[in-house]
């Protein structure tokens, strides 16, 4: 086998006999022409293995992650993405309006804009912070806020701003995955804080941070989603609000409140924002992907003013300025069409859909199964019977054409395993109750299959801290 | 085709489906490979067109015979011979074996037996869905593997790949979790013998003079276990092609991989994944009758590395199959 020689003729009538050579006995030769790093004769198939930075070590293909692939496929009923439900805007009015912009100011909407955002969709932003309390007598300013690409690049400039290599960042536990990823890619760690059926718990918060402060770590903030969170579906209390502004002002620690959803409640007015009750100390993100459409791409910022500059200065040079294309479509959609209204309308959606969801679980789900009854939002958060685990169910899962989120993907620490994520704001309650159906199959077979080797030993291997989104679908899953 | 320079577009009168995707665990490696696929034999000069195997493939097959499908569809779609057996059905010619073998191969156990009958060394093994645990009870039938099998031991499901649901275990206690994984997987789990030794995937081709074997590809993992991330994450894995075995380790390892595509009776294009033990003898663990395509796969990095041409490999397999 030093050297094998191999002839073919190709069938193709055109062609002429080709020799073909295997080269076996060119050791060499061979693995270099595949590319890559060359190790003797070896190659990983990627050139830059030794050229990256440290911070995306770990960035791996993940099978969790894979399996998802399926979820867009119509057989699987998906209750594992985030999306809202689009279709319920009047898209024929909204493609007007479109229309008219670009013909009448396209020559404005579609040149570059100002880093900071365009001035009159900053107003229109600071008359919808204010029906939630966020106004001038809390020192709320249109010149304080700075239009991002989507609540994400809040984040990420906000993790610009603050964040050195190894601060810590205090969140709830479970959070935004996509929290976790903007804190990861800063190299900060977040340290989880429970919460219970009234949002974070304020004793475990003081004692989080006295802990961090004990072994002389620099907290850096605590990042909250207040109203009708990302994953848990829960709220933090009128009561407790105060309670947490008073423990993070005392120990000196800044508030992110990340607010995407706090305008689809479908159980009366949400409590006031952590914003609406303090001048300093809280920053407050927001976006018109809920309450409008994500397609565009358009959240904001409102933080002090020597915070701003610095904020602007930071997207100048991270994305030059937000899109006034999209920026243009939310203002003009804000000024000319019934925005009230649609959220009603998604409000009524949802709230059928929640209510859909929960009695499902209530029907279907075995004993031992619980879940949390969010008064907005999009998301249940469910907990599996004690010893069940949410990832290795994954794969049962999808064989029954049912997609949920391992609870893991929002957790930085590896935990969560007991607990996954429902979403109801995107399939018909028909298809929610048919997935509900199917996950409570999934469950029983998993707590069959657990009872038969229970006893045998342990069933269940530890999970390291894994990559943020390794065990979360992408944006783009319905 | 006259975008690509080469090879001359008199062969673009082939026209070839290329599935991809499927509802299997492997969608996403499946669409990669499909995408692979179509770039390649466009290249070669075949009007390729994509396809997933749902609800619109039949009508598409019936309203617009292509010349011959190409199956990128890993896992049991395109795999458990399902999927050619609907394609004989619609008599639609397809690159690779026929279903008979395809089941065969997919089903691991049958397909270990099969080697086993032939003289062809795989570890040793056994096979169990998990009814029988709770028959039997799991205790019982753990130590009696334990026992038999020695450790350590590897664990996977009975069908399925890219290292989805297994896990090696090392010491007993590991077992239990080892098995409830692999059942996430798949009903049925087989248990064989952990074969200490150099990882090495032999690719088999048939390009019309009988099935010849492609120079071996070494696989060695950087943190020792060849898994999914593994696998599809490029700097993770080193492979060595060729595999770094002497020549006459080369020779009995290509001679097992060709023994194996033979006794089960592929066609077309294989892939024996092998260990190579210390002292020189082979193993066979599995064969692959839709062998991955992606970037990180090892049937086009055999290729490349038999100085062959992946388009033209697999433009000529589909001229092939318009042949049958």
């Amino acid at each position: 086998m030093d050297s094998t020689e191999c002839r073919f003729k190709t069938d193709f009538t055109e062609r002429t006999i080709r020799r073909l050579t295997l080269r076996n006995a060119d050791r060499t030769g061979v693995s270099t022409a595949l590319g890559g790093i060359v190790t003797e004769t070896g190659t990983t198939l990627d050139d830059y293995t030794d050229r990256y930075a440290q911070r995306i070590s770990g960035m791996t293909a993940s099978e969790i992650r894979a399996l998802f692939a399926v979820a867009n496929r119509p057989e699987v009923v998906s209750l594992a993405g985030g999306m809202p439900y689009i279709s319920a805007l009047p898209l024929d009015a909204v493609g007007e309006v479109i229309g008219e912009l670009v013909a009448k100011s396209g020559a404005t909407a579609l040149q570059y804009g100002l880093g900071q955002g365009m001035p009159e969709l900053r107003e229109q932003i600071c008359a919808l912070m204010a029906d939630v309390g966020i106004d001038a007598s809390v020192g709320a300013s249109p010149e304080d806020v700075v239009v991002t690409i989507g609540g994400q690049q809040a984040l990420d400039l906000i993790a610009r701003l603050f964040l050195d290599p190894g601060d810590v960042i205090l969140a709830e536990g479970p959070t935004y995955v996509g929290a976790l990823g903007v804190f990861q890619a800063a190299q900060a760690e977040v340290v989880h804080v429970p919460m219970d059926h009234d949002g974070l718990i304020p004793a475990a918060l003081e004692t989080a941070i006295a802990e961090q402060r004990r072994l002389g770590r620099r907290v850096k903030f605590l990042y909250t989603i207040p109203t009708y969170q990302n994953p848990a579906g829960v709220t933090l209390s009128e009561e407790r609000r105060e309670q947490v502004l008073d423990i993070c002002e005392r120990a000196g620690l800044l508030v992110i409140e990340d607010d995407p959803y706090g305008r689809l409640g479908f159980e009366g007015e949400a409590p006031r924002p952590l914003r609406a009750r303090r001048r300093d100390g809280v920053f407050y993100l927001s976006t018109f992907s809920k309450t409008f459409a994500p397609g565009l791409r358009v959240g904001w910022i409102l933080a002090p003013h020597a915070v701003r500059d610095k904020l602007v200065i930071t997207t100048e040079a991270n994305i030059l300025c937000p899109s006034n294309f999209a920026q243009s479509v939310v203002s003009t959609y804000l000024s000319t069409m019934p925005w009230r209204q649609q959220l009603k309308t998604y409000q009524q959606i949802y709230a059928e859909r929640r209510d859909t969801m929960l009695s499902a679980l209530a029907d279907l789900m075995p004993e031992g199964t619980t879940w949390t009854r969010p008064a907005g939002g999009l998301f249940v958060w469910a907990t599996l019977p004690e010893g069940l685990d949410s990832k290795a169910m994954v794969p049962r899962a999808i064989a029954a054409r049912v997609a949920y989120v391992p609870g893991t993907g929002f957790y930085a620490d590896g935990t969560g395993r007991q607990h996954l994520r429902l979403n109801f704001s995107f399939p018909s309650p028909e298809r929610i109750r048919e997935g509900v159906r199917r996950l409570a199959g999934v469950v029983e077979e998993e707590l069959a299959l657990r009872a038969v080797f229970a006893g045998a030993g342990p069933l269940d291997g530890a999970y390291g801290p894994q990559r943020p989104g390794a065990h979360a679908p992408g944006p783009d899953l319905a | 085709m006259t975008e690509y320079s080469a090879p001359p577009a008199t062969v673009g009168e082939l026209r070839c489906l290329v599935l991809a995707g499927g509802l299997s665990y492997e969608r996403d490696v499946s669409l990669r490979s499909g995408a692979r696929v179509l770039d390649a034999l466009r290249a070669a000069g075949v009007e390729a067109e994509p396809a997933d195997a749902d609800v619109t493939l039949l009508p598409t097959l019936k309203a617009d015979p292509p010349d011959a499908v190409f199956i990128a569809l890993h896992g049991s779609t395109g795999e458990d011979g399902s999927l050619r057996g609907v394609l004989d059905l619609c008599g639609v010619p397809y690159v690779g074996c026929d279903a008979r073998s395809s089941r065969l191969a997919w089903d691991k156990p049958s397909a270990k037996a099969v080697l086993s009958e032939s003289g062809i060394p795989t570890p040793d093994w056994v096979a169990l869905p998990h009814d029988r645990f709770s028959e039997l009870g799991a205790v019982a039938v753990l130590e009696r593997i334990v026992d038999r099998l020695g450790l350590p031991l590897m664990v996977k499901p009975a069908q399925g790949g890219s290292g989805l649901g297994a896990a090696v275990v090392s010491e007993a206690s590991e077992l239990p979790a080892a098995m409830v994984g692999c059942f996430a997987y798949h009903q049925t789990a087989l248990v064989e013998r952990y074969v200490e030794g150099v990882d090495v995937a032999v690719s088999v081709l048939d390009l019309g003079e009988g099935p010849f074997a492609l120079p071996p590809v070494e696989i060695v993992p950087s943190n020792g276990v060849y898994d999914y991330a593994a696998r599809y994450t490029a700097g993770l894995t080193t492979w060595h092609t060729p595999a770094r075995l002497s020549p006459e380790v080369t020779a009995h390892v290509v001679k097992t991989a060709l023994a194996a595509h033979n006794a089960l009776g592929l066609r077309d294009l294989s892939r024996v994944d092998l260990i190579v033990t210390p002292d020189g003898d082979c193993t066979v663990l599995e064969v692959n009758v839709a062998p991955g395509m992606t970037e990180t796969s090892l049937l086009p990095m055999a290729i490349q590395a038999g100085g062959l041409d992946l388009g033209e490999v697999l433009a000529t397999l589909v001229h092939r199959a318009t042949q049958r």
